[in-house]
C-alpha cells in the first residue's frame, strides 16, 4: 500500500449551479460555459477576478479548449485546468481544485462543464472521438457507443443473470425521481411496460436504455471553508476521492471498472463504510453501468446488482436513493456536462438546496464518474465521498 | 444457415436507383497497414519484434514494451467470438440502409480483442475464423466467419458488402476471343455469373472456342474494338447500364526492347490497347458502374486489369511492352481511386508470362490462362485487391519487396 494520502479538509465545494438543460440549442459551447460561470458568480457574491482558478470540461468547445475560454470569458486565473474525461470529469475537478486550493495555488476555482448540442453535433463528435474509435469502431456501423454497451451488456446479463426488468427498474425509478426535478427533459412517467416494449436500438439495448444528447451546462466553486462560510455559502466537505484509468485491461469484455481497485482506498480515508452512504449519484450512460458502479464501489457484492436493484426502490423517499435528479438517463446528456450532472446533484443534496428532489436527512453521499468509451470499453473511472458541512 | 441469394429480379425501370454510399473510410495511417493486409487478401497485425506481443487496434508503439519495432506479420486468424449484437438502428447512412446489421467482439488467439462484423453463421461464444477484408469504403475492416465453411456462407450480406461474387451478376469481358478472355467468360459462368458479354476486337476472325462458348445462351458476344473510341461508346450505350464486373483482358504483347526498334508502331500498338484502352474503357463504362455502385444485392462491384508483373519492373527483352504495362498499372490507380466514392473495387491480377502463342520462345513454367481466369473469380469472391497468379509471379512478388534494385539488374540478363 502506498503512503496514506493527506485529507482534503479545510477545502470545500459550494454554489451548485446548472444552466438548465435544452434539446438543442444554436448556441456554442462558450455561450453555456458563460452562462454557468455567469451562475456562479451570481450565486457566491463573488467578483469575476476573485476566481482565480478555473477548470473546463467540454467537447464541442473545439477548436478551443481551457485557454481559448479564458481570454473568451475574459478571464486571469493563476491556476487552469482542461479536464477531457467526460463521464468522469466531475469527479475529476473536485479531486484537482481542492488540491489546487489546499496548496495554495488558488484561492477560488470555478469548476465548469458544457456542452451544445446542434441537430448534427452528436454524429459529429461521435466521428471524431478517439483515434481507436475511428480505426477499429466506427467502420462496424453502430455510429456511437450503443453497438459498444450493447455487447457490454450482454456480457454482463450472460455472467449475472440480470434481466431487461432489473434494468427496467432503475430506468423507472431513475424517471419517478426525475419528475420531481424541474429540469429533467423527460418530463412523462416511464412504465417498466413501456420500458420492456419500446423500440429495439442494438440488442439488447432499447431505446430507454439510451440517454438523450441535449445542450446544457453544470458547474461548481471550489474554496477553503472558511471563505465559504465568510461568503455565507452553505458547503459540503470532501471525504475522499479515487481515479483511475484503462483499469483491468485485460479482462476481454469489461466487467469491473476501475472503482473495484480503489475502493478500498476510498472507504478508508473516509473513514466510513458503504453502509452509512445516504444517496448515490452515479454515471448512467446506460443502465448496465450503474450496475457496474453498485458492485465496484461496494453497494452489495460482484455480480450482486441485479438483486440489489430487486432489493432496493432507488427512489428520492424509498430505500437507497440513486441518481436523484433522474440522471442522464432522464436528464438528458449535456455531452461533458454529463460528468458533472450527479456532482451537482449531491452538492445540492448536502447543501440542503435539492427542492423537490432533497432526500430527508442526507448526510454522506456518494458521487461517481464514468467516461470515454475510447474502444471497446470506458476507460475513466473515479468516485468521491461527499459529507454535508456542518453549519 | 445462410438464407440462399436468389436472382435478382429484373431492375424497375421507373424506381429510384439506390445511389452508393460509403462505410466510415477516415483511419489513422498506421491503421491503412491493416488495408494493405486486406487488400492483398492477409491476415497481417502489427507484432512487437522486441516482446512478440501483437497489437489492435493499431498501435505505434508496442502496448506492453513500448518497442516501436512494430512489423506487419501474418498472425492466426482465429479467435474466439465474446459476444454480438444485431444493431437495428445506426446514425450511419449506409448502415441504415443495410439494418439489421451484426457486429461482435472476438477474443483473438494471438492475444487482442477486436470489434468485428459477424457473418449470421457465427455463434456467440464459440471459435471464428477471422478475415481482413476491404469494405466498400476501400478500407480494411475485421470479419467473424464460422470456423467451417457453412452453405451459401458467400451469400451472408456481411460477406456480399465485401466481396465482390460474380454470383448473379453480370460481367463484360473485354476481349473475349484472347485466350485469357475464352478462360475468364468460362470461370465466370462456372462462379454462377448470369449473363457474360464477350468483347470481340476481330468480328471477321473465326475463333471456334469462342463460337462454341457463345452457343451459350449467358454468353453474349458484342463487338468492341477498345482502339476504337467510337466502338467503346456503342458498345457502353448498349449494355454499360448493364455491367457489374469488368473484367479487362485485352492485351497487345509484342517482343522487343527500346534501343534497336526506332519504328515505334509497336510501342504505339501496346500503349493504344494496353494504356489508352484501358482510359476509353474507363471514360465510357466507368460512370455507368458508379451510378449503380449500391444498386441492390447484383450491385456494380468490379474493375478487373490483367497485367504483367513486368507492370511494375521493365522486362528488357519486352521492353515497350512493359512500359505500356506499367502507364496501364498507373492508369489503374487512378482510376481506384475516383471509382471508390462509388464503391466499385478495381483489381489488379499481375501474372507472369502466359501459356499462350505470344510467349512462344519464353521457357517454362508459364502461367495456363485458366489460371488467370482462376484468380480473377477467387479474388472477386475474396474481394481482394491485388492477386499474383503462378509461381513466376509469386516469386517475382517476393524479389521485388527483398531487393527491387538487384531484381532489376536480373531482369536485363533474362532474355
Amino acid at each position: 500500500m502506498t503512503r496514506r494520502r493527506a485529507s482534503y479538509e479545510g477545502v470545500v465545494a459550494t454554489v451548485p449551479v446548472t444552466v438548465p438543460y435544452v434539446r438543442y440549442s444554436i448556441h456554442s459551447a462558450h455561450w453555456w460555459l458563460g452562462k454557468a460561470l455567469r451562475a456562479l458568480i451570481d450565486g457566491s457574491g463573488l467578483r469575476k477576478h476573485d476566481i482565480d482558478g478555473m477548470c473546463v470540461s467540454s467537447f464541442t468547445l473545439v477548436p478551443d479548449t481551457a485557454v481559448g475560454l479564458t481570454q473568451h470569458l475574459d478571464m486571469a486565473p493563476r491556476w487552469l485546468d482542461h479536464i477531457p474525461m467526460g463521464g468522469a470529469s466531475g469527479v475529476v475537478a473536485l479531486r484537482r481544485a481542492t488540491r489546487a486550493v489546499q496548496a495554495g495555488d488558488a484561492d477560488v476555482v470555478a469548476c465548469l462543464s458544457g456542452d451544445t448540442n446542434h441537430v448534427d453535433s452528436f454524429r459529429q463528435t461521435i466521428s471524431q472521438f478517439s483515434r481507436f474509435a475511428q480505426d477499429a469502431v466506427y467502420p462496424y456501423g453502430a455510429g456511437g457507443p450503443n453497438a459498444s454497451f450493447a455487447l457490454l451488456t450482454h456480457n454482463y446479463m450472460r455472467m449475472t443473470g440480470a434481466t431487461r426488468e432489473d434494468f427496467g427498474k432503475l430506468c423507472v425509478a431513475q424517471r419517478d425521481n426525475a419528475l420531481r426535478h424541474p429540469n429533467a427533459l423527460m418530463k412523462k412517467p416511464l412504465t417498466l411496460q413501456q420500458y420492456m416494449d419500446a423500440k429495439l436500438i442494438t440488442d439488447p439495448i432499447h431505446l430507454f436504455d439510451c440517454v438523450m444528447p441535449c445542450a446544457g451546462a453544470d458547474a461548481f466553486l471550489v474554496m477553503r471553508e472558511e471563505k465559504a462560510v465568510a461568503l455565507g455559502l452553505p458547503f459540503v466537505r470532501i471525504l475522499s476521492t479515487i481515479e483511475r484509468h484503462n483499469a483491468w485491461a485485460d479482462d476481454p469484455i469489461q466487467y469491473r471498472g476501475g472503482w473495484s481497485m480503489d475502493k478500498d482506498d476510498l472507504y478508508e480515508q473516509a473513514q466510513i463504510g458503504p453502509g452509512d452512504i445516504d444517496f448515490m449519484q452515479a454515471y448512467d450512460d446506460y443502465p448496465v453501468i450503474n450496475f457496474l458502479q453498485m458492485e465496484d464501489l461496494g453497494l452489495c457484492e460482484k455480480g450482486g446488482a441485479p438483486q440489489f436493484v430487486r432489493d432496493n426502490t432507488f427512489t428520492v423517499d424509498g430505500t437507497m436513493p440513486f441518481n436523484t435528479n433522474g440522471g442522464q438517463l432522464s436528464g438528458g446528456q449535456a455531452g461533458a456536462a454529463g460528468g458533472y450532472l450527479g456532482m451537482v446533484e449531491a452538492l445540492r443534496q448536502l447543501t440542503g438546496t435539492a427542492g423537490g428532489t432533497q432526500v430527508k436527512d442526507a448526510a454522506i453521499g456518494l458521487v461517481s464518474g464514468f467516461g470515454l468509451i475510447n474502444y471497446d470499453r470506458g476507460i475513466c473511472t473515479a468516485a468521491a465521498l461527499l459529507a454535508r458541512g456542518a453549519a | 444457415m445462410t438464407q440462399p441469394l436468389s436472382k435478382p429480379p429484373r431492375k424497375n425501370p421507373v424506381a429510384r436507383t439506390r445511389q452508393p454510399t460509403l462505410p466510415p473510410a477516415s483511419r489513422s495511417r498506421r491503421t491503412l497497414g491493416l488495408t494493405a493486409s486486406a487488400a492483398a487478401g492477409r491476415f497481417d497485425l502489427q507484432v512487437c519484434q522486441e516482446c512478440r506481443a501483437v497489437q489492435y487496434p493499431p498501435r505505434e508503439v508496442c502496448h506492453r514494451c513500448l518497442s516501436d519495432q512494430l512489423l506487419w506479420q501474418p498472425v492466426a486468424p482465429r479467435g474466439t467470438l465474446l459476444a454480438s449484437t444485431t444493431l437495428h438502428h445506426s446514425n450511419d447512412l449506409f448502415f441504415r440502409e443495410r439494418l439489421p446489421w451484426r457486429i461482435g467482439t472476438v477474443q483473438l488467439e494471438s492475444g487482442p480483442r477486436a470489434i468485428a462484423h459477424v457473418h449470421g453463421d457465427c455463434e456467440d461464444g464459440k471459435p471464428v475464423k477471422l478475415a481482413l477484408k476491404l469494405d466498400r469504403s476501400g478500407q480494411a475492416v475485421m470479419i467473424a466467419l464460422p470456423e467451417k465453411a457453412t452453405p451459401n456462407m458467400e451469400d451472408d450480406k456481411v460477406l456480399r458488402e465485401t466481396s465482390c461474387d460474380p454470383k448473379f451478376r453480370r460481367a463484360l469481358v473485354t476481349d473475349g476471343k484472347s485466350a485469357v478472355g475464352l478462360a475468364v467468360i468460362k470461370a465466370l459462368l462456372d462462379a454462377g455469373a448470369t449473363t457474360v458479354f464477350a468483347g470481340d476486337p476481330h468480328t471477321w476472325k473465326k475463333n471456334r472456342a469462342f463460337d462454341a462458348l457463345c452457343e451459350d445462351p449467358r454468353v453474349l458476344p458484342q463487338a468492341l474494338d477498345i482502339t476504337d473510341t467510337d466502338s467503346v461508346e456503342r458498345l457502353s450505350r448498349s449494355i454499360g447500364g448493364k455491367v457489374e464486373i469488368l473484367v479487362n483482358t485485352a492485351d497487345y504483347a509484342r517482343e522487343g526492347g527500346i534501343l534497336h526498334n526506332r519504328d515505334l508502331l509497336k510501342a504505339q500498338d501496346a500503349f493504344n490497347v494496353n494504356c489508352l484502352g484501358l482510359m476509353r474503357l474507363a471514360q465510357h463504362f466507368g460512370p455507368a458502374m458508379a451510378g449503380r455502385g449500391a444498386d441492390g444485392t447484383a450491385n456494380a462491384v468490379a474493375w478487373v486489369n490483367t497485367l504483367s508483373i513486368y507492370a511494375h519492373l521493365n522486362l528488357p527483352s519486352r521492353g515497350m511492352w512493359s512500359a505500356s504495362q506499367a502507364a496501364a498499372l498507373s492508369a489503374s490507380q487512378c482510376l481506384r481511386n475516383e471509382l471508390r466514392p462509388a464503391g466499385i473495387r478495381v483489381v489488379n491480377v499481375f501474372s507472369g508470362p502466359i501459356d499462350y502463342e505470344w510467349e512462344q520462345l519464353t521457357p517454362p513454367p508459364r502461367v495456363s490462362p485458366s489460371a488467370i481466369a482462376s484468380a480473377i473469380v477467387r479474388a472477386l469472391r475474396d474481394g481482394v485487391e491485388e492477386a499474383y497468379v503462378g509461381d513466376v509471379a509469386q516469386e517475382f512478388l517476393a524479389r521485388m519487396h527483398d531487393n527491387p534494385k538487384g531484381l532489376e539488374r536480373e531482369l536485363g540478363t533474362q532474355s
